[in-house]
């Protein structure tokens, strides 16, 4: 069990007031809020040993790069990769996955090839295979969502094989559906593809191994789980990393250059050109140190035991639709909903006035929403500092909202 | 939770709650010369506009439809009675005052019933004035589109 309310007080946006209430923040899918542990050592770089890395002799240089290559050596024990050099810094879960689209995908992909998604993608694990396919003449083929918000097996046999490419969301940031990731990289694997996990849902979620889920591709981002924006993870197979191309060139990916070639560093720098994130990467790590430190397991029990109540408690309210998986087990804890007949829009503009934040809209993911038949939903999501008050609350809210909306308020306010 | 909420109760005003359960000219034209649709893509609102056209080149009939929020549901409502019997060069000017209003904070026009100021509210909440705008730059679409493709149709008067 998680200690929610010494949880709390590491977090300060936490006692803060919107519109005169106390802030309940429940867009976590969307970014999570930051501990002092992460802002503290956000400003202790900046104040202490700013400098450019992986180029100075000097002291400060020594020591940034050495912090810098710390983040990615606890990145690479957080989600059990192979070796340290698989770690690649990113900008964010988009940029991991354009970088693979324009690098393994541009190499692979050619006429006529498919490529296997689903139709529960984030717009970002859909928008840049669609360029790809374009600019290759490949097509997409998605396997489709069933009512109760998994995916539907039988769609598996899609990967066949023209498939060369196999990119999944590994928890939906909508449905909060967790897929079967390790049977579809054995399929992907048996057709000769490659597998790629959207992970940005996942890994601030639930323990992560990228061993066991068996893919060879796994993309997400440092904002979600605690850490700063601006610093995305792709981690890969060594040797599908070495094969690759690299993405941008520039300083610090290159070993030698002449004045028409040049020759790469190895991994993982050859991906990283430029002066890199150094503070945020830095910061990262006491994010990662955070979540170790209650262990992803309690993490992942939190919010089972969340989305447990938030589906029971939200669930007896007259007209309120559910999306995605009853199970507690088989999803997270991010929950869309849409309540009779009022738009999310005003649902979510009601609750930010009692300080409640909310997602309301498509969600980056306007292919599911069409096959849910809606044009936008409501969504709470969950973590480890929120508690089960604020699930009444948001219950509360919503009462409000429908009182506020409905018939029979019309005249009691007079304007 | 207390229900008094000034700044909601603004936001939300009785007038535009009516527009939303009784939407006028909600549907579709029989006989339409000119449409258009607009999607606000932060939540995925659609809305469609149709209009015919009288001889005398003024806007007879106008009808809305697609989905949407409480706001963007009233503001097209309040557009479509709002600019009927307008010919094109009016119309444009009510799109122009009613954007200032939801922009700039300025006046409501003159001869406004009352409806469109309804909606002054909007302009405090930031992250509704896109809804609200929707039908509005829908019209000037579907107005540009029509002038285009039936030039003799527009007063040319801008
Ligand atoms: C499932 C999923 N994939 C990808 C992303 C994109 O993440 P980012 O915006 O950090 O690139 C998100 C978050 O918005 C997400 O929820």
């Amino acid at each position: 069990m998680l200690d929610v309310g010494r949880i709390r007080q590491d977090f300060p946006i936490l006692s803060r007031q919107v519109h005169g209430k106390p802030l309940i923040y429940l867009d976590n899918a969307a970014t999570t809020q930051k501990p002092n542990q992460v802002i503290d050592a956000l400003t202790h770089y900046y104040r202490h040993f700013n400098a450019n890395i992986h180029r100075g002799i000097h002291q400060l240089s020594e020591e940034g790069t050495e912090a810098y290559e710390n983040t990615r050596a606890r990145v690479a024990r957080f989600i059990n990769a192979y070796g340290t050099e698989e770690i690649i810094f990113t900008r964010n879960t988009t940029e991991s996955i354009n970088l693979l689209a324009y690098t393994l995908g541009r190499q692979r992909v050619e006429r006529g090839d498919e490529i296997v998604l689903t139709q529960m993608e984030h717009h970002s694990n859909l928008v840049p295979w669609q360029i790809l396919a374009q600019e290759k003449g490949a097509t997409l083929k998605f396997i489709r969502v069933d009512d109760e918000g998994e995916l539907v097996r039988e769609d598996f046999d899609l990967i066949g094989p023209r498939t060369k490419i196999v990119s999944i969301v590994h928890m939906s940031n909508v449905l909060g559906t967790i897929n079967p990731v390790t049977e579809l990289a054995q399929r992907a694997h048996a057709a000769g593809a490659v597998m790629i996990v959207d992970g940005a849902q996942s890994a601030p979620h639930m323990p992560i191994d990228v061993r066991a889920l068996d893919c060879d591709f796994f993309a997400f981002s440092a904002h979600k789980m605690l850490g700063p924006t601006g610093v995305g993870v792709l981690w890969g197979r060594r040797a599908m990393l070495e094969s690759m191309p690299p993405f941008m060139g520039g300083g610090e990916m290159i070993s030698l250059v002449g004045e028409q070639t040049s020759t790469w560093k190895e991994l993982p720098w050859k991906f990283e050109a430029g002066t890199p994130n150094i503070a945020d990467v830095i910061a990262f790590d006491a994010a990662l140190d955070y979540l170790e430190g209650m262990g992803m397991g309690a993490v992942r029990e939190h919010e089972i035991a969340m989305a447990q109540a938030a589906m029971e408690r939200l669930g007896a309210l007259d007209g309120l639709v559910i999306y995605g998986p009853k199970d507690p087990q088989r999803r997270g804890a991010a929950i869309a909903f849409n309540y009779g007949e009022l738009h999310p829009h005003d649902v979510g503009t009601v609750l930010d006035r009692h300080g409640i934040a909310v997602r309301a809209g498509h969600h980056c993911a306007q292919p599911l929403m069409r096959r849910l038949g809606q044009v936008a939903t409501v969504r709470a999501s969950f973590y480890i500092y929120n508690t089960l008050e604020e699930i009444d609350a948001l219950v509360e809210g919503l009462r409000e909202t429908e009182r506020f909306f409905s018939a029979e308020a019309a005249g009691a306010r007079t304007k | 939770m207390s229900t008094q909420d000034v700044e909601l109760d603004d936001l939300y005003r009785e007038i535009i709650l009516d527009h939303y359960r009784k939407p006028r000219n909600k549907g579709r034209l029989e006989h339409a010369e000119m449409s258009a649709e607009g999607l606000n893509p932060v939540c995925g609102d659609e809305i469609r506009l149709e209009l015919r056209l009288g001889l005398d080149g003024r806007i007879a009939e106008i009808a809305f439809g697609g989905r949407g929020c409480s706001i963007s549901q009233a503001s097209a409502s309040m557009l479509t009675e709002d600019v009927k019997g307008k010919t094109f060069a009016e119309a444009r000017g009510r799109i122009d005052q009613f954007r200032a209003m939801m922009t700039e904070g300025s006046a409501p026009p003159q001869d406004d019933s009352g409806d469109i100021e309804s909606l002054q509210g909007v302009a405090k909440f930031p992250a509704r004035v896109k809804c609200a705008m929707l039908s509005w730059n829908v019209l000037q679409q579907a107005m540009s589109e029509g002038a285009a493709s039936a030039p003799g149709k527009d007063d040319g008067n801008e």
